[in-house]
């Protein structure tokens, strides 16, 4: 095991090195006036300003070089001040956020992890119950069933699903609409006197303020989000844990403990289900990055201003460091995700010798 | 031909090989069923005038002026600059096949390639090409087409090959990983070490020994990818990365109905028959995919994805 983790964790540096690679060669298809907003806020229409700006970062310089600059950042010659270099945090500037991006994704972040945090309970609740469901009625009607409704769920577009929801339940009903709150919610959460904002996530921050009336509001907002996420992904788990539970369930130590008369009940839910759940640790987990990294349709189409609509409102507006700053970003949660989620795994289930 | 019996005696292949015939025939079919008015532009949806407001389908419209084959008269109503959505949706579906089929045979051939030479030649170029595979697979998929197709925009232009080229950037992955996996398996066998005493170079024996031995699973993943393919693209229409606005694509015509969210029960044409039009027809693909698998691979009946 622990060599396991030591070759993962060299591993890591080398994928890291080259995610950077690929996204340096994405940033290397634009030329170099697009590359110039890597270090000045506002690009200047004027030619004769830019190229006076590319000298100086030397944007025309040889790629190795570059690469290096882009890297580590570059000195001014005149007030000694160093700009750029993502191994410093600084991945440019946004004009779409209108502040460093780094800082745009620490201000976004919370908004996505809280609709992955209110998400990911019934994705994997769901996905597990119906999964084991499926495996014990095997062939049966419910299994057929729960099949026939993942296809379906599987087949929407998710832009689709959460467009026809809104048909439904915003602007037919007028019960559960979109965004984050309502009007007079965001004014009190605006407000420094009556509220503080300690995380950013509005239900946790309602909790903290003692004030169950943000807190329903908060909550009224996220229900059409997280039913939508929740029935488009929630197929993934109950596939994984449908056939985990199927070959659990023809164990040997299964045919023992009804031999010895236990309960059905007590072989499903205590003796099967629990060494079934094992394969649910890795994907409930990568599930969960992924969903941090910013579900962009949801996010956009409900108006959540989180980082995937922060990503598709960049990339619309030819915003290229704010995407490529945010796929790196992405690219290295994931992998390090990745790592966590494996080692994790290796705890959980003492049975894996992983080479 | 037992294949083909037994997709037909299933009700769910049934369904799903109606359902791609039947759009086929609609793509096939298209200058008979919606016949452009300039047969050199036949992706551009005619639109009648530029008023933003969407029209309903003109036979729940109350002028009655109108018939069917009238210059205004619009089956399934128009969107909001009135382009004609029964347009849009019939050439759309050969936007479909032509985007689904493609990025599905590109990724499988990168994604082939890479895959049999790390396994074939082992080592180091497996661990090299590996990492490469590992690299492309740390970013989120959809973000990561999206930046390609940001990126290429200026290049390529708004057409169809900015998102399609955006896709197979990072879609051969997973092939290269499955490939790879069974490559490794099969170049252990013994015919295969006989053709190498006969002789035979590399080339020949990836091609001709390895690879129609071990091609199998992959090509099954494939074809279930097909649909998933044609959703991504049109996700990529539908966020303004794709497509060039007026061009005859699902995403990018329900991409219209984001403007009228609010009062989207009134005008529920420009959002219902552009969804249920895509989702059918990736559920015919899915259960295609799935019923194929579940016959050429029985151990994993009943559990894809898994």
């Amino acid at each position: 095991m622990t060599a396991y983790i030591i070759r993962r964790l060299l591993i890591l540096p080398v994928i890291l090195f080259g995610v950077t690679l690929l996204v340096f060669a994405m940033l290397m298809v634009l030329d170099p006036r697009e590359r110039a907003a890597l270090y000045v806020s506002d690009v200047p229409h004027d030619p004769q300003v830019v190229q006076e700006i590319i000298e100086k970062y030397e944007l025309d310089a040889p790629i190795h070089i570059q690469y290096w600059r882009w890297l580590v950042g570059t000195r001014d010659s005149e007030t000694g001040e160093i700009r750029g270099g993502i191994l410093r945090g600084n991945l440019g500037w946004s004009h779409t956020a209108q502040m460093p991006v780094t800082q745009a994704i620490a201000t976004r972040l919370p908004v996505s992890a809280e609709l992955a945090l209110w998400s990911i309970g019934p994705i994997i609740g769901l996905g597990v119950w119906s999964g084991v469901q499926s495996a014990v009625h095997h062939d049966e009607f419910f299994d057929h069933f729960s099949r026939v409704f993942a296809v379906v769920g599987w087949s929407i577009p998710t832009f689709v699903f959460a467009l026809l929801m809104l048909l439904i339940f915003y602007s037919g009903l007028g019960w559960l609409p979109p965004e984050r709150l309502s009007e007079w919610a965001k004014r009190v959460v605006w407000d420094t006197e009556q509220f503080t904002q300690y995380t950013n996530m509005n239900t946790i921050d309602a909790v903290l303020n003692l004030r169950p009336d943000i807190l329903l509001d908060a909550l009224r907002h996220l229900v059409l989000p997280v039913f939508g996420l929740s029935y488009l992904i929630f197929a993934r788990v109950m596939r994984v844990m449908r056939s985990s539970m199927l070959e659990t369930l023809r164990e040997d130590y299964i045919r023992t403990a009804r031999a010895k008369g236990l309960k059905e009940s007590v072989v499903v839910n205590r003796h099967a289900r629990r060494n079934a759940l094992i394969p649910i640790v890795t994907i409930g987990g990568l599930l969960f990055i992924s969903l941090l990294s910013g579900v962009v349709i949801t996010e956009t189409i409900y108006n959540l201003h989180g980082v995937g609509r922060l990503f598709a409102n960049a990339a619309l507006a030819f915003d290229v460091v704010t995407v490529l700053g945010l796929v790196l970003f992405n690219g290295v949660i994931m992998v390090v995700g990745n790592l966590v989620v494996d080692i994790l795994y290796g705890f959980v289930d003492p049975r894996v010798r992983l080479q | 031909m037992k294949l083909v019996k037994q997709l037909l005696r299933n009700p769910l292949s049934l369904t799903g090989i109606v359902l791609i015939v039947g759009f086929i025939l609609i793509a096939l079919l298209a200058p008979v069923i919606a016949p452009p008015d300039d047969p050199e532009d036949r992706f551009d949806i005619p639109r009648s005038g530029y008023r933003a407001q969407p029209e309903p389908p003109s036979w729940l419209s109350d002028e009655e002026d109108l018939s069917p084959g009238d210059e205004d008269w619009h089956w399934l109503g128009t969107t909001e600059g009135q382009y004609d959505i029964f347009y849009a949706l019939i050439w759309g579906t050969r936007t479909a096949f032509k985007a689904g089929l493609t990025v599905t045979f590109a990724s499988l051939f990168i994604g082939l390639t890479i895959g049999t030479v790390a396994a074939y030649y082992g080592g180091r170029v497996d661990e090299f090409l590996m990492r490469i595979v590992e690299v492309f697979m740390a970013f989120p998929f959809l973000l990561a087409a999206m930046t390609v197709a940001t990126v290429l925009q200026p290049r390529l232009g708004k057409g169809i090959w900015t998102p399609m080229v955006a896709l197979i950037v990072f879609g051969w992955t997973g092939y290269a990983r499955l490939i790879r996996g069974d490559v490794l398996s099969v170049k252990q066998r013994e015919y295969v070490l006989a053709s190498r005493v006969a002789g035979a170079g590399d080339l020949r024996i990836m091609l001709r020994h390895i690879l129609p031995n071990a091609i199998f699973p992959t090509m099954v993943v494939a074809s279930m990818d097909i649909g998933t393919n044609v959703l991504s693209f049109a996700t990529l229409s539908f966020l303004g990365v794709g497509v060039q606005k007026g061009y005859a694509d699902w995403g990018q015509v329900i991409s219209f109905a984001r403007n009228w969210i609010p009062v989207l029960d009134e005008f529920w044409f420009i959002i219902v028959f552009p969804g249920l039009t895509i989702s059918l027809y990736v559920l015919g693909w899915n259960l295609l995919g799935d019923a194929f698998r579940d016959i050429l691979d029985p151990r994993m009946r009943g559990s894809r994805g898994a």
